[in-house]
């Protein structure tokens, strides 16, 4: 039997979205930059520390299994979520920015040398940019940077021509922040694979958006961020295959990510656990899992079709909008706008929206590269989850038009 | 024009008492963005010999910039933002504190901010204008009594 999908019972479990700001009721259009927390994941942080909090992998006592087993099966979740084919490719970080600067510090400073070059695209979002700039300061390494095109895409012949006998790594963002591009990733992957270049995919945008399945991809290298897919903050994730994490080095030393330790050497634990120094976000790892369970429990592709029905329904609305200019028109894009309004700085839209209790950002999403791309100091950026309406668009564009009659002479 | 006739004529406190009576004249928020956009647009222009990257306020999400020369005992600011909101907020903050003693501008908190139903723009955020450009009109005060005390 095939379920619709029913907005108003999902909004129902947002406990936040019924609270007002500035007197108006919240429309939460900010998405791409951290999204609501569902009751099923506020609950789940609640009962680990109403009920079994303990440290993990170390107690002797029936707390410590509790949490243990819910903190490794949130790990066989997330494993399910992917698609991967081992529980223990899931590793455990505070963020996908911290994801890619694991590889770049583990993977990178052993692989990656003097007069390598690491590809990167325009679109990059900071945290797949600096952890690699970071790297080539280090190595003398260079990074090649594969062009975008005027709606936003990647320019998949330059990409060709970038790849060479000196490329030793490709980063790349699965879905753009800042322009809300979709990039074919398994097209990307496949062409560095054919140099034998290893592939990281930034997937902290479309995580939350669409299914993703890092066997069909065959990408080296995922990372997210659990904030992002209706989780805790402070947690996220890096998925690598077996071999590539066996052969990395550590990265941070501490408790937990240890065999046996003398002064004289030190054995590492096995994978994951050889990254995961310290007492690790426990109750954001269960909040996490929890957050899986009711991303599955609603069907990622469910979830995916919803919003790019909304998606384009907003898009017609906002380019209806006098003196918008909508910033990435890519034909593979999912719930972010991006776009100037004549003569408006995004700064004053974003103010006056605020009023309107429309959360939205406004700025250059860290992504100062894409900004540079498009000429434009920075913009206004709606983006979409699957608790969004056609009615908070409405608001949205009605938002805009107040902002014109406030700004426009 | 009418910012500087005012800062002459009033104490630094009745020009804070003014905007107040200003603003509670205008009704709902939009009336309230609405003169406050109109006081950006009338904002003297930025002298552009100023607008130097020393002279750019650090932590705004709008570019904003200030600049504070003596006249006598006075410090007269100039400054300019390229977010109407932020240059109107400025263009309040300059009726106050431009053409000030160093004394003057650092016994006087903003009060007005609060009282004309602004405070979000003197929040905690980073990406936040105004409270910037208080910060730096504070800092020049204290530079230029540290020199008028040595001279």
């Amino acid at each position: 039997m095939i379920t619709p999908y029913d907005v108003a019972k999902v909004r129902a479990d947002f406990p936040i979205l019924h609270r007002l700001v500035n007197g108006k009721p919240l429309t939460y259009l900010d998405n791409a930059n951290t999204t609501q927390k569902p009751q099923s994941v506020i609950d789940a942080v609640t009962d680990f520390y109403t009920t079994y909090n303990a440290n993990i992998h170390r107690a002797s006592h029936l707390l410590g299994e509790l949490a243990t087993r819910a903190y490794e099966e949130a790990r066989v979740k997330v494993q399910t979520f992917l698609h991967a084919a081992d529980a223990h490719e899931i590793i455990y970080v505070r963020n996908a920015t911290e994801g890619v600067n694991l590889v770049a510090q583990t993977y990178g400073r052993r692989n990656i040398h003097a007069g390598d070059e690491i590809i990167l695209s325009t679109m990059e979002h900071h945290a797949n940019i600096i952890p690699w700039q970071l790297l080539c300061a280090e190595t003398g390494a260079k990074l090649r940077i594969i062009p975008i095109n005027d709606a936003g895409e990647l320019m998949m012949d330059e990409y060709a021509k970038l790849l060479s006998e000196r490329t030793k790594f490709v980063g790349i963002v699965h879905m753009s922040n800042a322009l809300g591009t979709i990039n074919p990733i398994k097209q990307v992957i496949e062409m560095a694979h054919a140099y034998g270049v290893p592939v990281l995919v930034d997937a902290a945008q479309s995580a939350y958006h669409m299914p993703i399945d890092v066997q069909e991809l065959d990408c080296d290298f995922l990372v997210f961020s659990g904030h992002k897919l209706y989780g805790p903050t402070g947690i996220g994730v890096l998925y690598g295959k077996r071999a590539l994490l066996e052969e990395m080095p550590p990265w941070q030393g501490g408790g937990d990510m240890i065999a046996t330790v003398t002064f004289e050497e030190t054995t590492f634990n096995e994978i994951p656990y050889k990254f995961e120094a310290g007492t690790p976000h426990i109750d954001g790892a269960i909040g996490l899992g929890a957050a899986i369970d009711y991303l599955a429990g609603l069907g990622m592709d469910k979830i995916s079709t919803y919003e790019n029905e909304l998606m384009a329904y907003g898009t017609d609305l906002l380019t209806a909008v006098p003196g918008l200019r909508m910033i990435g028109t890519a034909r593979a894009k999912a719930s972010v706008y991006s776009f100037v309004l004549d003569g408006i700085h995004p700064y004053d839209i974003g103010t006056v929206l605020d009023q309107e209790g429309i959360a939205i950002r406004t700025g250059q999403h860290c992504a100062h590269p894409v900004m540079q791309r498009f000429g434009v100091p920075a913009t206004v950026r709606a983006s979409l989850g699957l608790y969004n309406t056609r009615e908070e668009l409405d608001t949205l564009v009605r938002g805009l038009h107040t902002a014109r009659e406030i700004f426009g002479e | 024009m009418t910012a500087e006739v005012l800062s002459e004529a009033l104490t630094i406190d009745k020009a804070q008492e003014e905007i107040v009576e200003e603003f509670d004249y205008l009704g709902d928020w939009t009336e309230r963005y609405k003169h406050i956009a109109d006081l950006g647009r009338k904002l003297p222009p930025f002298p552009e010999d100023q607008r130097l990257e020393e002279n750019k306020v650090k932590g705004c999400q709008s570019q904003v910039w200030l600049s504070g020369h003596l006249n006598g005992k006075q410090i007269v600011f100039d400054a300019d933002s390229d977010a109407l909101i932020v240059r109107g907020l400025i263009a309040l903050a300059l009726r106050v504190y431009s053409g000030r003693t160093p004394e003057e501008i650092l016994s006087t908190p903003p009060e007005f901010i609060n009282k004309i139903g602004m405070s979000e723009h003197l929040s905690a955020n980073r990406a936040n204008g105004l409270q910037a450009v208080i910060k730096q009109i504070k800092r020049y005060a204290v530079a230029f009594q540290a020199r008028t005390e040595t001279e």
